[in-house]
Formats: structure tokens, sequence, C-alpha cells
């Protein structure tokens, strides 16, 4: 069977040790976890991850059912068969000599980014998106030398609607 | 109101919850629950000798009479010596509540003396945990945890107390109803999903049924039955479910899988409907997947989704408690004919019947389990692992659900005995039979202990062949008779060994001595009677399906 991403929202009890469960599950299994973001929602006792993952039909459907197996897990959706909004953010601390800084300013405009932070020798830059413009943003920036790259992992929910 | 410590609290909120019986062992971190109980009224103690015998205990409880069963050991070895006995109720979906001492919370993660992160080691093994820090909590997570471990399918929930939180006082309140609103397990199978069912039941011509461990946890085998006797579908019970359909009833098929019926495994190949309630498709069950029932359609009801097309693709899953899906599908089923299937059936079923050949003078396992059968029809049987148990499964004729106990999914050599003793409390006036063999009885056998200090009217027969027999079936067929690590010719003579704990002790080595020991068993009610049947040392379980090959290809004995 053909292996598929697929991006889960998986609203949880914020309580200590329900990371460990969920990762567990997977670590458990064999499974893979590409990217994990956990954060806490509107409701402060409950959390939301976003979790990013790939496998064939069958694992999926059985991730989906564990997840949905889980004590502390209030609700899941796997977003890939949904309409939905997904975004990243990645922090990119890139070597830049006060003569290149003007063309990496260029490219970081081109992206939408922000210059967060800046010293004599690297400028580092905060660029959000899908996956395919931080990975465009990336492969611009990496000739000029790339110190040092912190993605968040994915975050995703539904458009429209209430959870 | 008055407060009253964590430890109260935990005793009061297990009386509301109707525990009866805690088996456990005592430890520094756990004291002040044991102090508790040191004069509980309503409740009582059954101390172990090993926290493995506790856990074992509260689970043969839990597996005799459908109620929880309780476990309670003390922090870090503890704790860590239950785990086997939790993993074991894990796999077969034993409601347990397993509680552990945990040392004071400013020490948690300080590597204290008998600290372990009992939360952390137990997460794989067991269906929620709870971290108590605090005596407020102590209620709620009681209450929550005896509602998790025994609805949907039910399992173990391990309780992690910590000290400080056993000697603070709180007030006890117990809540009148546990509402978790991520935990709704869902109960009633969806009507279009049972009509769809019921359907291909109808138009089926070679339709079987099988039926596992699950029925018999949701209390579903009259409907069980019900359903077989109003279609006439035969019926497969696993080793799980062994008594949920009679195995005297001309329906019956008796046990599939690796060492099960010719009968039900010919059945499962030819068959081109298979209803499976409550089973989940082990791979002792199926063989080879790839040749596992290929011509037949399959109707899954379970109450975990994750069970369903776990391992086999299901045509109609149906997710929900067994005994509620199959009394809706009684309302809408009736007789199917299928004579040509069953005539096939029958033909199985007299040409290829569970037998073996007497060596000489030998006393054969399988004669012993027969005559434990003729003399003992309505026992409980609690068998342990390895060839005696499939002896057990195959030679004995059960017609009632929980008559026969084991550790199906785990396969724990060392179960039985403590099981037993757990088996006896909840019911005293059954007639328990420990059937164990001569590997697994000395890996539990100090429970033998506690079994002679409550006066147990425990029949403990070990089949005795001097082997780890099944390790050794298989080093004879798979690997060259080179039998590594199996010769228990060091066994001690398990009958003295009884009298120097203070039990009832027979040997047995004759093929007369049989009969009339298990007949002199029946009169000793004031405690344990141990016997040590010697029998025939490289007597092999058959039939068997090799790992790998397909259920079609069953080895019904050597040539």
């Amino acid at each position: 069977m053909a292996e598929e991403r697929h991006i889960f929202s998986v609203f949880v009890e914020n309580r200590f040790g329900v990371l460990a469960r969920v990762s567990g599950l997977f670590s458990g299994r064999g499974y893979n976890i590409d990217s994990l973001n956990v954060g806490e929602t509107d409701d402060p006792q409950i959390s939301h991850m976003t979790i990013v993952t790939h496998g064939d039909a069958q694992i999926i459907e059985q991730i989906y059912k564990h997840l949905n197996k889980l004590i502390d897990v209030i609700k899941v959706t796997d977003l890939t068969t949904e309409n939905h909004v997904e975004r990243e953010l990645v922090l990119i601390k890139v070597h830049a000599e006060p003569q290149k800084r003007g063309e990496i300013l260029q490219i970081v405009e081109i992206f939408r980014g922000r210059t967060v932070d800046v010293n004599p020798t690297t400028l580092t830059i905060e660029v959000t998106g899908d996956e395919g413009k931080l990975r465009a943003a990336i492969d611009m920036l990496r000739p000029y030398g790339i110190r040092d790259l912190v993605r968040t992992g994915k975050i995703a929910t539904m458009r429209g609607g209430v959870r | 109101m008055a407060t009253t410590s964590g430890a109260n609290i935990l005793i009061e909120s297990l009386k509301h919850a109707g525990v009866e019986y805690i088996f456990g062992v005592n430890g520094g971190a756990a004291m002040p629950i044991f102090d508790a109980l040191y004069d509980a009224e309503g409740i009582s103690l059954i101390p172990m000798r090993h926290e493995q015998g506790a856990a074992h205990a509260a689970d043969g409880y839990a597996r005799a009479t459908g109620k929880v069963g309780v476990t309670l050991a003390t922090s870090g070895p503890g704790a860590t010596n239950l785990v086997t006995g939790i993993a074991t109720a894990f796999m077969d979906s034993i409601p347990m509540v397993a509680i552990t001492g945990q040392v004071y919370t400013h020490l948690i993660g300080n590597d204290a003396f008998q600290e372990s992160d009992v939360i952390g080691v137990t997460r794989p093994v067991c269906k929620h945990s709870y971290l108590i820090k605090s005596s407020d909590e102590v209620a709620d997570v009681v209450a929550s945890a005896m509602h998790i471990a025994s609805t949907g399918r039910p399992g173990p929930v391990v309780i992690d107390f910590a000290k400080d939180a056993q000697i603070h006082e709180s007030l006890f309140h117990y809540p009148e109803q546990v509402n978790i609103r991520s935990y709704k397990p869902k109960v009633d199978g969806h009507p279009r999903q049972i009509a769809k069912a019921v359907e291909l039941i109808h138009n089926a011509e070679r339709p079987m049924l099988y039926a596992g461990g699950g029925v018999v946890l949701s209390n579903g085998c009259e409907e069980l039955r019900e359903l077989a006797i109003k279609t006439g579908i035969p019926i497969t019970v696993t080793l799980m479910g062994l008594g949920a359909f009679p195995e005297t009833h001309p329906l019956s098929m008796q046990m599939p899988g690796m060492h099960g019926s010719c009968c039900a495994n010919y059945a499962f190949t030819d068959s081109d409907l298979v209803i499976a309630v409550g089973a989940r498709f082990d791979d002792r069950v199926t063989g080879n997947l790839d040749k596992f029932a290929p011509n037949a359609k399959k109707i899954h009801i379970d109450i975990d989704a994750s069970c369903i097309s776990k391992n086999v693709p299901v045509d109609v899953p149906i997710v929900g408690d067994a005994k509620r899906v199959l009394a809706e599908m009684n309302k809408l089923v009736h007789r199917v004919e299928i004579e040509p299937w069953m005539r096939q059936i029958d033909e199985w079923k007299e040409k290829y019947p569970f037998e073996y050949q007497q060596k000489g003078d030998k006393v054969m396992p399988q004669y012993v389990i027969e005559q434990i059968y003729d003399i003992y029809p309505d026992a409980t049987i609690v068998a342990d692992v390895g060839q005696h148990q499939m002896w057990a499964a195959q030679h004995f004729k059960y017609t009632e659900p929980r008559q026969f106990i084991n550790s199906g999914g785990l396969g724990t050599m060392g179960f039985s005995l403590p099981a037993a003793i757990g088996a006896q409390f909840g019911c005293p006036d059954k007639t328990i039979i420990n059937i164990n063999g001569d590997g697994s009885y000395i890996m539990t056998i100090q429970e033998l202990i506690p079994a002679i200090t409550y006066k147990l009217p425990l029949k403990i027969f070990i089949i005795n062949n001097m082997y780890l027999g099944m390790v050794r079936q298989w080093q004879e067929l798979f690997h060259n008779k080179r039998y590594a690590a199996v010769d228990y010719h060091d066994n001690p003579d398990f009958a003295l060994l009884a009298q120097a704990f203070g039990a009832t002790g027979l040997r047995v080595e004759r093929v007369e001595d049989v009969r009339p020991a298990l007949e002199k068993a029946k009169g000793v009610d004031d405690g344990p009677v141990v016997i040590d049947f010697i029998v025939d040392e490289e007597e092999n379980v058959f039939p068997m399906v090799p790992a790998g090959a397909g259920l079609g290809d069953v080895i019904r004995g050597l040539a």
C-alpha cells in the first residue's frame, strides 16, 4: 500500500503525561511522527496537538483509532480529509556580512518574513507559511550559510465551522 | 464533617465501589494503606508472597467473577514486580485496579529509595493510569479508575499513590457518578450495520460463528447461544472464550487455531461468512493471514474499534458491546438453510476429534485431563501456560462462561496458582482446579503459602513431564531436537515439597493410580491438595498449525 502523509488534529486534556501517552502510541507500534506541536487552547484545561505522520491506509486508520482510544483524548480529526489551513513558523539564522544584508532582506521581503534579530555577522529571520513556502525560503537563504534553523512543527485547523 | 487520611479515603472509596478483597504485598511506601486495611471492615486484605502473585490473584478473581480485581504493592520493586501481572490482565482485557505506593511527592524524580517511575513503566501495558499527589484527589481517582477498568473494553488501571498523599487528611466524598468527557465507550451497534450483517447471515451458504473472550467479558453468552441456536450456524470459541458456548452442543466446533480442532480450522478455510464476536483475529487463531478464511466475508462485532480490520480486513464492522449487538441481531435473524455445510462440519468433527495414542503403560497427559473432566465436569479450570494448557483446553468440555481461566494473550507462565487463589476467593462455593505444568508451577510456587493459610480447597494438578514441554516440542519439530534449556529433570519432588509447605501432596506415576488420586483429592476440603502427575515426557500437542502455515495445513499428528 502507498504511504501518505496525514495531519491529525487532536484535542486532549491538559494533564501531565498526555504527551507521553500519545508519543508512546507511535513508538510502541513502530510508527513515525514527522512533526508534533502541542499548545494550550482557549480553554486552559484543553491542549491541542497537531501531529504529522505518514503510513499506508491501514496504519493511518490504526493511528486514528488508537488516538481515539486514549482516555485523555477528547477529539481526533484527520485534517488531510478535511478542508483545512496549516501553518508552520521557522526561525533561520543566516550568515550575513554587511554587504550581503541588502540581498537577504529582499528575499525576506518576498516571503513576507521578518527580521527578528541582527548582529554584525548574522540575521535571524522568521518566516511563516505552509510547507512549500518554508522550503522555498530556506532554499533561497541556504547559499548565504544557514547557522541555525528551528521549526515549530505544523499547526493546523479546519476551515469554518466550530470544533 | 471530619477529615481522614488519604489512605482511609482510598479504602472507603474501594468499599463504595464494591471491592471485597485486595491482594497485596506490604512495603515502605504503601504502609499507611496497609495500616488503614488492618482494622477495616467489609474489605479484606489477602497478603500474597510476591507482587506478581498478588496481581494474578486479583486478575483471577476478576476473571472468575466479572468484578474488578484489586491489587496493592509498594513502590519501586513492589511496583515493578506487578508489571507482569498488569500486562497479563491488559492482554486479556481483564478489569483490574493496581495500586502502588509511591515515594513522597518532594522525592519523586530524585532517585529516592525504592522509587521507580511507575506511570512510565506501566504506560504501554495498562488501559490508563493516575498519579495521586494530594489526598483531595483520592475518591475521584478511585471512582474513575473503577469506571475505566470495568467499562468499554475492560483493562487494568494503575493508581500510583504518593506516601504523603496517603497520610494527609481530606474530606471524604465519593462521587455519585463518573463523567469523563473524553471517555464514552460506544455500546450500541449501528442499526444499519446490524441489518447488513443479518442480510449476509441469511444469504450465506457456509457461515460460521467465531466467538472470543469479549463475549464473556460483556456477559453476552446467553445472547450468543441464542444466535447460534436460532440460526443453526456452527460455532468455534477461542481459548479466551471457552465455555461461552457449550462444547457439548452439536453446533460446537470447539477451539480454533494453532492447537485447535481440525474442524474449526477447516471450517475457516472453507467458510463463506465468518461472524466474529469479541474476538481479535489473534495470530494464534488465524495462522498465516494470507491463507485465513480466503473465501469468507467477515462481520466483526467488537467494542474496541481499533481491533477491527487490524489483522484481517472486515466487510461489516460493528462497534459495540457484544451482548447488546447480539440481542439486536437475535430480533432479526431466522434459521438458515445450510444442510450441505453442516454435513461437512459433522464429517470433520467425526473424522478428526481431539485424540492421542496411549504409549505402553505411560500416564498420558491427555488421559489425566479426561479423568479430571470425568470426575469434576462442573469445576472451574485455571490453567497455566504451555502444553498442559492446550491439553486442558482440548480434552475438557467447557459448558459455562468463566469455567476456563488462563493467560491467553500474554501467555504468562506462573499465572495459574495465584489466579486460582483469586478465583476461589471470588467463588467460594465452586471447585477450583489448577492445572499446572512443572515449569510454570515453580515460577509462583510461593503462593501455595496463602492458599494453605486461608485453607482454600484448591486442587492443584501438575502435569509433570520434566520439561519446558511446549518449547521442547518446538525444538523437536523445528530445532533438530536440540533441547536447549528445557530439561527439568532436576525438578524437586512436588508432592514432598507440598507437604513441606503444609499442604496435602500426592505423586502419581502409574495409570491405575490416576483416578484414585483424583477421587482422593475430592475429599480434601480444608486446604489445597497438590497431585504431581508424572506423565509421558515427550508427548506433543496435536493438532498443530506450524507458525507461518495456513489453518488448512494443520498437522494432525506425527506418523
